[in-house]
């Protein structure tokens, strides 16, 4: 087993867990930096909560090893460990108001009341939650008591603060606010963030980094524009925004190209991710975004790729307009977002306009918009 | 005449009888055990205090409801204490077998008490050679009593998010520091619950009295054996008053302690 890294705070090594004969977690294995505001992000179901768990001490794992600030927790409790957590229903004690909410970790460390009396007062400050101490927690909103979950966690100093979808309850408004409270509070502690989220915008716009999961697994873990840009499976492509694929074989390799065949003789390039050898089925990934749509009388300029489509259906949705269009027959539709930058004049000319249906089309994009997924 | 029109249908006819019927007895109680006539009749005849100071001097009697306080606090704390770990170990831990464990404790409820005295008094008296005390009644009414107990716990504990245990695990509890702080404040109303269920059910118990008490009788043993003494009656009638006066202020009590304890957002159950 390696050593951890020394300047990462959490180290996961092959950590698995199974429940019966199902694997709820998969071998993950990464580091998380101090410091880092790190998101696991994946579908319901892929095991985030669980990952979570394992390393809060609420869920033994089956076999691996996580460490914590370079220490093996082994069997650890969680009452034994620097990692606090925020749950999503928020576990709020009913039966205690919120101050003494706040002040319940406090209570397990060494400290006089005048220090927890104190810590507390600044906890109600930052979180702004003043003047609320000696309420019931059931005459809280839901804001308010997502703040007196997290306040409770923080005034604990952990290491690393595990949240559990902690803005999942909350309406999109407040959620949208709470978003950048969260992200400017985890940069004026300095405290380590593991962020479980189903909710890819939220992930995108938080995190330092983003783990993606599926069944079990971790597929690929970068900051969010490597993530948008540079997906590294179909999975992950498909996951974060909206993606086309075009299916082929790659007919060949040169100067860190790949040239695709996709059918009816068409060829189009992409950079080569290193292990593309010719003669090898390839999927070139496509964000809508990326291409542009223009009337077929354009002829497409040198450098970039262009295939031929029919437009089969366009709608307008204001800032942008969606085109979708055939390529090939048997294969899915290529979704096409524009810009609407000029004023419409409606005849469907050049990419600034929509296409009326069956108008016949140039698909472009730079060779280095599309991303090669070879498996 | 409106106001009967719109009142005196059937179902308003049935709900008053059916309330008459059930409480009208139980007053009646009171009511007779301050006439100075020793038959329960009507008219009434005159106020009188003298079935309560009979009471005072009746030793046997107060002895059979001291013996009854005994045996009914002794066995509310015991299915109270064995019900909350049942509870507990139902809704907190995945169990093997948890539906059959499940199955043989809640039994007791559905065996007549008839079989389960007269084959617990086999066991005692043939097999294990043990003296018939208030013990043996205690330990038969533990064994009716558990399922109660357990039902009422875990209801309560169902009732309240498990993730609170577990924060309060990571906010630094031990596991029992963590139940006596949140398990424990959370549980309490369904303890009260348990306690009175079980103190009541072992209190008014009879067959299992009968056939396990040896010489000290239990309350209901004493009145079902006073029955045959008309004179005796006005001192039943009079403590039966007393007993009704305790148990509604135990229950008015109980319901304080309830809405005291949590007015969470869970305090719905039991
Ligand atoms: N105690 C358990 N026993 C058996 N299976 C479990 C248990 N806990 C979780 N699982 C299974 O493990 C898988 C992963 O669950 P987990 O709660 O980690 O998903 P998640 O990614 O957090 O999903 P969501 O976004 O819905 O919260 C699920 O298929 C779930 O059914
Ligand atoms: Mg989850």
């Amino acid at each position: 087993m390696a050593a951890a890294n020394t300047n990462s705070m959490i180290s996961l090594r092959a950590v698995t867990k199974r429940f019966g004969n199902f694997t709820a977690v998969d071998a993950a294995t990464f580091d998380i930096a101090a410091g880092e505001f790190f998101s696991l992000l994946g579908p319901s179901g892929c095991g985030k909560t669980t990952l979570l768990r394992m390393i809060g001490g609420f869920e033994r794992q089956s076999t691996g090893e996580i460490l914590i600030d370079g220490e093996p927790m082994g069997t650890r409790a969680p009452n034994q460990r620097p990692t606090n957590m925020v749950f999503q229903s928020y576990a709020i004690f009913p039966h205690l108001d919120v101050a003494e909410n706040i002040a319940y970790g406090l209570a397990n460390r060494p400290v006089d009341k005048a220090t927890i009396a104190r810590k507390v007062a600044a906890a109600l400050e930052m979180m702004r939650l003043d003047g609320l101490g000696n309420r019931r927690t059931n005459q809280l909103s839901g804001g308010q008591r997502q703040r007196v979950a997290l306040a409770r966690a923080i005034v604990c100093e952990p290491k690393v603060l595990l949240l559990d979808e902690p803005l999942g309850a909350l309406d999109k408004k407040l959620r949208e606010e709470m978003q950048i409270e969260l992200r400017q509070l985890q940069k004026s502690l300095g405290i380590t963030f593991i962020f479980v989220t189903h909710d890819q915008e939220e992930a995108l716009s938080l995190s330092d980094r983003i783990a993606v999961m599926a069944r079990g697994k971790v597929l690929q873990i970068d900051t969010a524009t490597a993530l948008y840009e540079h997906p590294n499976c179909r999975e992950v492509a498909g996951f974060i925004g909206n993606m086309n694929f075009l299916e082929g074989r790659i007919a060949g390799v040169e100067g860190g190209l790949a040239a695709i065949e996709i059918g009816d003789g068409q060829v189009v390039k992409v950079p080569a991710n290193g292990q593309a050898a010719a003669g090898g089925n390839a999927i070139l990934a496509i964000r809508p975004e990326k291409i542009d749509a223009h009337g077929s009388a354009t002829a497409p300029q040198p450098g970039t790729n262009a295939i031929r489509a029919r437009a089969r259906a366009s709608s307008y949705l204001g800032d942008r307009s969606l085109i979708l269009a055939d390529w090939r027959n048997g294969a899915a539709p290529v979704s096409v977002s524009l810009q609407n930058r000029k004023s419409l004049s409606g005849d469907g000319s050049s990419g600034i306009g929509i296409p009326g249906p069956d108008s016949e089309l140039w698909l472009t994009w730079p060779v280095e918009a599309g991303v090669l997924l070879t498996s | 005449m409106q106001f009967l029109r719109r009142h005196l249908n059937p179902l308003s006819f049935f709900a008053v009888s059916y309330l008459l019927f059930l409480y009208v007895p139980v007053l009646l109680l009171p009511l007779f055990s301050f006439n100075d006539d020793i038959y329960v009749r009507l008219p009434l005849t005159g106020f009188t205090l003298q079935w309560y100071k009979n009471l005072m001097n009746n030793t046997s009697l107060l002895s059979a409801l001291w013996s009854s306080v005994q045996v009914g606090i002794g066995v509310s704390l015991v299915s109270t204490l064995l019900g909350l770990m049942a509870a507990r170990a139902m809704t907190r831990y995945r169990l093997p077998g948890r539906r059959g464990i499940y199955g043989l404790i809640l039994l007791p409820l559905v065996i007549p008490y008839m079989v389960i005295g007269v084959s617990t008094l086999v066991i005692l008296r043939r097999m294990l050679d043990v003296d018939l005390t208030l013990w043996t009644v205690g330990a038969s009414h533990v064994l009716i009593t558990v399922p109660l107990s357990m039902l009422v716990l875990m209801a309560r504990m169902e009732g309240f998010d498990r993730s609170l245990e577990e924060a309060s695990r990571d906010l630094g509890d031990s596991a029992w520091k963590s139940f006596r702080r949140v398990t424990l404040p959370l549980v309490m109303p369904g303890i009260v619950s348990s306690f009175l269920l079980c103190f009541i059910t072992s209190f008014d118990e009879y067959l299992l009295a009968f056939f396990l008490a040896g010489s000290d009788a239990t309350l209901p043993i004493f009145i079902f054996s006073s029955l045959r003494f008309p004179n005796k009656i006005p001192d039943v009638l009079a403590l039966g008053s007393l007993i009704l006066m305790v148990s509604i202020v135990l229950v008015v009590f109980a319901e304080w302690l309830r809405r005291r304890g949590v007015s969470g957002s869970d305090s719905s159950v039991i």
